[in-house]
């Protein structure tokens, strides 16, 4: 039998969660298993310091290494790690690159598994129930509703995150950034792009790239 | 319900993750991750006891996932779901089934807060 919600009286409202994380937050730290300061840390560090410009860094520098993006693709655990970026959520990574022919997305269907040292906490519709259900079922619609339309010559593959396995897509390099630097590369990727709902922006037109 | 009216990250959202680098307000390094402030202390409590070896975060895990399919279960149309609101019930869930916390002793000072 599933025990999920069958005791207490959930679901609650909101002022009503607030109070019980408040009440949980306080016991635990009358029984000295957590202190304040320990939890301020963790949160700050994900609002601040760990997000998604971690990963682009990553695809920045796959893009002008070739035998690091060889590295990336074979073990993305350590060729992440080289980097500085691992942690909790960021064990057992996979990468997948996007081609001409063939587009990667990432979901997690039974709750949120994401990849967190290269892109932080997910946004709330990766959370949310639509996009984990038509993500599976009809990814090309789900694209096009984030303004992607892919040829259909095009093979989507979609992969379920779990425990097991974290997913990050390596997107395609923009067009017109040869000779660009790292630097530069990396505000180009997007969080979207690392999901597989978007591509890399391209670089501003009109202004000279290199 | 298409993802542009559900779930499509809102206007703000979209500008702060892309300003890119050191400067992107209100994170440094993405968008705002936590709607309410309770949201993060959920968050915050849950990763402190996994790293302080409390539980494996596969234990954590495995109850936010029932935790989310009782909420799709009960709200078939999927409406007012909340992600931290299932969090914060898998992680009440398995610290009393760990008997690190009882029942009693969260409806207690649930009780005196409401006060």
């Amino acid at each position: 039998m599933n025990k999920a919600s069958t005791h207490g009286h959930r679901p609650q409202p909101l002022p009503d969660v607030a109070l019980r994380v408040k009440a949980l937050e306080a016991l635990l730290l009358e029984k000295g298993l957590i202190a304040t300061d320990a939890v301020n840390k963790v949160v700050e560090a994900y609002e601040n310091d760990i997000g998604p410009l971690n990963g682009a860094k990553v695809v920045a520098r796959a893009w002008v290494d070739p035998t690091y993006k060889e590295r990336l693709l074979k073990d993305a655990t350590s060729a992440i790690a080289e980097l500085g970026f691992s942690g909790m959520q960021g064990e057992h990574m996979v990468v997948v690159e996007n081609t001409d022919k063939v587009h990667n997305m990432v979901v997690c269907t039974l709750c949120s598994c994401y990849p967190w040292p290269v892109l932080g906490l997910p946004p709330v519709w990766y959370k949310a129930p639509a996009y984990r259900s038509r993500a599976v079922i009809e990814p090309r619609a789900v694209l096009r509703e984030f303004g992607l339309e892919l040829p259909d010559t095009c093979e989507i593959r979609v992969w379920d995150s779990s425990a097991e396995l974290r997913y990050m897509v390596l997107p395609r390099r923009p067009a017109g950034t040869e000779g660009m630097s790292e630097e530069r590369l990396a505000k180009l990727v997007t969080r979207e792009s690392m999901i597989g709902v978007g591509e890399a922006k391209t670089p501003n037109k009109g202004r000279k790239v290199a | 319900m298409s993802i542009s009216e559900t779930v499509r990250p809102k206007l703000a959202e979209q500008l702060a993750s892309d300003l890119s680098g050191s400067s992107a307000p209100p994170r440094r390094n993405g968008e705002l991750v936590f709607e309410h402030p309770w949201e993060s202390r959920a968050f915050g409590i849950a990763v402190t006891l996994c790293e302080r070896k409390a539980y494996d975060w596969e234990e954590f895990r495995s109850r936010l996932i029932e935790e989310i399919a009782a909420f799709e279960r009960n709200n078939p149309d999927k409406q007012g779901f909340n992600y931290y609101r299932c969090w914060a019930a898998a992680l009440e869930r398995l610290l009393t089934e760990k008997g690190i916390c009882s029942a009693e002793e969260i409806d207690r000072l649930v009780s005196t807060g409401r006060d």
